[in-house]
């Protein structure tokens, strides 16, 4: 397979020559998707907390949609976004569409989802472990949001990298709302797609592994921070 | 808890404090086509119009239906794409408000080295097509209303095939994307000729007929209307359509080569009055 072997050498050529396009796109790449994972998280975790310890009615529901959400195609998402920010859609006076603001928002409605819903799933594991000593502490179940968040942190850690993993692998969504722009909203995935259009295929094939590479350094810190933690506090 | 908070929203921040690009008094939002994009042509002319107005322009390379959709709900300053007859009616339903020829580059034919239809031979494209849909050779189709797939289709019309699968696969693919698929099916395929210059993975494709005036491919420049959507900036976009009639723009075109060859001959009108 020559293709590998010329992809891998491209994206060595890539790493140790540092072009600034190149670092341009890789960090608006992780701004993107980790900003979105920021949000996603800030209204999941809660969200998901909330589903597992509220009843009312309707819950199943809004559960089943939750889970089948994780299963949005990314360029659904970006169309509906696409929809929305458009001048003639109803938040088109902001002007966000094809800025990189477009494409955390669409990531933030690929990637909230999966937090919610492994969330909830999470969190009611261990409220079922918890509740008569919560309960016996006179705690509301306001208040035991953050406590149950809080102990559930190591699993839920692995909740926001798949997160992360979903925000950072996509294209769909950031090439509609975002429209691939050079210099402005071009990220890993939307230059790899371009590569592959012109024919460029290892060179397409070696961002991609420099793509892969960083969102593996990225996994290995959170394991790192995670286990130093872990270790740490027992 | 507080700690992760905090990390979380100083994330959430970065994503608000995006990078803004600097050094402008603007830019301008263009829809065009992938061949014009993917064959760098505007990476070669765009820096020259910056340069002389300090407008940067944002390129949205898309297929050219999905360039006016765009355009028509008012998220472009403004239009270049090759669709002459889309172009006129997008005028005449009122979202655009004027139209020039710009440039024009040619489609070719490109198709497996072996050319089981023999379409190297044909005297005119009419007779390629006639020739491909007789021996129901393999032909990939882009397939996703661009003027590329426009113009093919015209072309299939004019000789008379019905298209038909499974010889005729409709990809709903960008130019690039359905070359690739070519290559791996030993296809025929019909293609502008910027970007099959500009493709690297031909494996077994050559090129096999060009010349054929009926393969002129007219791009134009659309200015949107000022009435239908005011919130653009109209002023900036101006500046660029006149640019890109202007001498300097025209030659800017010209100059453009890969590979020593010149994609896009430029063939801006000059105005009546300007006439000798």
């Amino acid at each position: 397979m020559p293709e590998f072997d010329n992809a891998f050498q491209a994206a060595l050529n890539l790493i140790l020559g540092l072009d600034s396009t190149l670092v341009g796109i890789l960090a608006l790449s992780l701004q993107v998707s980790l900003a979105a994972v920021a949000v996603g998280a800030l209204i999941g975790l809660p969200l998901g907390a909330a589903l597992a310890l509220w009843r009312f009615p309707g819950r199943g529901a809004v559960v089943v949609m939750l889970n089948a959400l994780m299963g949005l195609p990314p360029v659904v998402a970006g169309l509906a976004v696409y929809l929305l920010l458009s001048r003639a859609g109803p938040l088109g006076q902001f002007g966000l569409l094809f800025t990189p603001g477009a494409m955390v928002v669409a990531q933030v409605l690929l990637i909230l989802p999966i937090i919610a819903a492994l969330t909830r799933q999470q969190v009611e594991e261990l409220h079922a472990e918890y509740r008569e000593q919560l309960q016996s502490l006179g705690l509301s179940r306001l208040r035991r949001i953050p406590t149950l968040l809080w102990d559930a942190r190591f699993g839920l850690m692995t909740v926001i990298l798949a997160g992360f993993g979903r925000a950072s692998a996509e294209v769909g969504a950031v090439m509609i709302v975002g429209g691939n722009i050079e210099g402005v909203t071009r990220v890993m995935t939307t230059a790899i797609v371009l590569e592959t259009s012109k024919g460029n295929l290892p060179l397409a094939l070696g961002l991609g592994l420099v793509l892969l590479a960083l969102v593996t350094l990225i996994n290995g810190a959170a394991y790192l921070v995670g286990e130093t933690a872990r270790r740490r506090l027992g | 808890m507080p700690r992760a908070g905090t990390i979380l929203a100083t994330l959430a921040l970065m994503g608000l404090s995006l990078p803004a690009t600097a050094q402008s008094i603007g830019h301008i939002t263009l829809a065009s086509t992938t061949s014009t994009e993917n064959s760098g042509l505007f990476g070669a002319i765009i820096p020259a119009f910056t340069e002389a107005t300090g407008i940067e322009v944002r390129v949205v390379a898309v297929g050219t239906g999905q360039a006016f959709e765009i355009a028509r709900r008012g998220d472009a300053d403004s239009l270049l794409v090759h669709d002459t007859e889309g172009e006129a009616r997008f005028v005449a339903e009122g979202h655009g408000s004027e139209r020039a020829d710009v440039m024009y580059n040619d489609f070719v034919i490109v198709g497996p080295v072996g050319d089981p239809a023999g379409i190297a031979e044909a005297d005119d494209v009419n007779e390629v097509f006639a020739r491909i849909g007789a021996a129901e050779a393999p032909f990939t189709s882009r397939g996703d209303d661009s003027g590329t797939h426009r113009a093919e289709q015209r072309l299939w019309e004019a000789a008379g095939v019905v298209t038909a699968s499974p010889w005729y696969r409709e990809l709903g693919s960008g130019m690039g994307a359905t070359l690739n698929t070519a290559a791996a099916m030993d296809a025929y395929v019909f293609t502008d000729r910027a970007t099959w210059v500009a493709f690297r993975n031909r494996q077994d494709l050559t090129l096999l007929f060009e010349g054929d005036e009926a393969l002129f491919n007219q791009y134009g420049s659309v200015r949107i209307s000022p009435d239908r959507h005011p919130h653009l900036k109209h002023d900036l976009a101006a500046q660029w359509h006149e640019w890109l009639l202007s001498e300097a723009g025209q030659r800017a075109i010209a100059d453009f080569r890969v590979n020593g060859g010149q994609l896009f001959f430029p063939n801006s009108q000059p105005n009546v009055d300007d006439a000798p």
